[in-house]
């Protein structure tokens, strides 16, 4: 390594277990959630907020950058959130495209034969 | 005030050159870059199946056992293993090299169960008649709604291009630990680092594909038992 990059890894073995126990008591709750009865919207958005947070404890301990500098995290962070927020630019489209696909009422005819020759 | 001065003093200076302006080595920020540049490619497929799934009649057809039990599993081995990664990336940085090499073969493990749990699963899966364009027979006689709307053949392949792109992460995390256990001697902590930041990456992307994929296609209501 260069002389100009300083060695440093912050946080003690303690630490980094009891983030392991938070992650898997958050996978514990995911799990018990699945099986409550409750609208797919509900259980998504609390789905997707629990994984955030994970995500977020995962990069900043397990993946160390909380203790790097400000300026690695303004380059990596905002401009992923920023990327995956356009991608969700298609979505509403999928809600309109349902309600245009042909709805098979019955089994579709079968394929007419074709003559012999 | 002189330029010497200016020079220690102003952030600015630090993209003169000279300097790490994120104070890591290039190969770190490389891997960082590579990350985010993975991070899109999955959430592109997330976004694209939860797409279909909203567009669609989506079948639900996860039973308790063996789908949820073997994915909770899983799920706890790459948590697992990312700490055990995480102790030895502690180890290097202390300069245990032999204590780092035993976390990494410790992560192997683990990683090693998640990839052999889920080829079990996915046996299973294919065993009942999940292709990547169709469905089993059962599976659409049960999962058809009351108005005759038929459920989507696509669920196998939203299932097999997301899970199977992970497994060959976490396949090629375990071959990259491996080089690395074998070379720790040589290698310095910045390496050991940049294969943690590899491996919590895969870690990250379960974090979303198991609650999307497995927890969100439970069967509830037991429908394909009945």
């Amino acid at each position: 390594m260069s002389a100009h990059v300083e060695e440093h890894f912050a946080g003690s073995n303690k630490l980094f277990t009891s983030i392991w126990a938070w992650l898997v008591g958050l996978t514990l709750i995911e799990i018990f959630l699945a099986y409550r009865p409750m609208p797919i919207h509900f259980m998504l958005t609390i789905l997707l907020g629990l994984s955030i947070i994970k995500a977020a404890l995962i990069v900043a301990y397990f993946m160390h950058l909380k203790f790097e500098r400000l300026s690695l995290i303004l380059t990596i962070v905002p401009m992923l959130v920023v990327c995956i927020c356009l991608l969700f630019v298609f979505f509403p489209d999928s809600f309109r495209s349902a309600g245009l696909r042909y709805q098979f009422k019955e089994a579709p005819p079968p394929a007419a034969e074709e003559p012999e020759h | 005030m002189s330029t010497e001065a200016r020079a220690v003093h102003f952030p600015a200076d630090d993209w003169g050159g000279g300097v790490h302006p994120y104070r890591v080595g290039h190969r770190k920020l490389g891997m960082w870059l590579f990350i985010v540049s993975d991070s899109l490619t999955f959430s592109a497929l997330l976004i694209g199946y939860s797409y279909l799934r909203a567009s669609n009649v989506w079948p639900t057809p996860f039973p308790f056992y063996p789908s949820i039990v073997f994915s909770s599993v899983m799920t706890f081995c790459l948590l697992s293993s990312s700490l055990t990664m995480v102790f030895g990336v502690s180890a290097s940085s202390r300069g245990d090299k032999a204590a780092a090499r035993k976390w990494i073969l410790g992560t192997m493990f683990f990683g090693a169960a998640f990839v052999i749990l889920h080829l079990i699963e996915w046996n299973h899966l294919i065993g009942e008649g999940l292709r990547p364009f169709s469905l089993p027979a059962h599976w659409v006689s049960t999962f058809t709604t009351s108005d005759g709307r038929l459920p989507s053949p696509l669920f196998g392949a939203t299932f097999f291009t997301i899970t199977g792109l992970h497994m060959f992460h976490v396949a090629t995390g375990i071959l990259y630990l491996g080089v690395v256990a074998a070379r720790v001697k040589k290698l310095n902590h910045e390496d050991m680092e940049i294969s943690g930041l590899y491996w919590h990456f895969v870690d990250l992307v379960w974090m979303f594909v198991f609650p999307l994929i497995y927890i969100l296609s439970v069967d509830v209501g037991g429908h394909l038992a009945k």
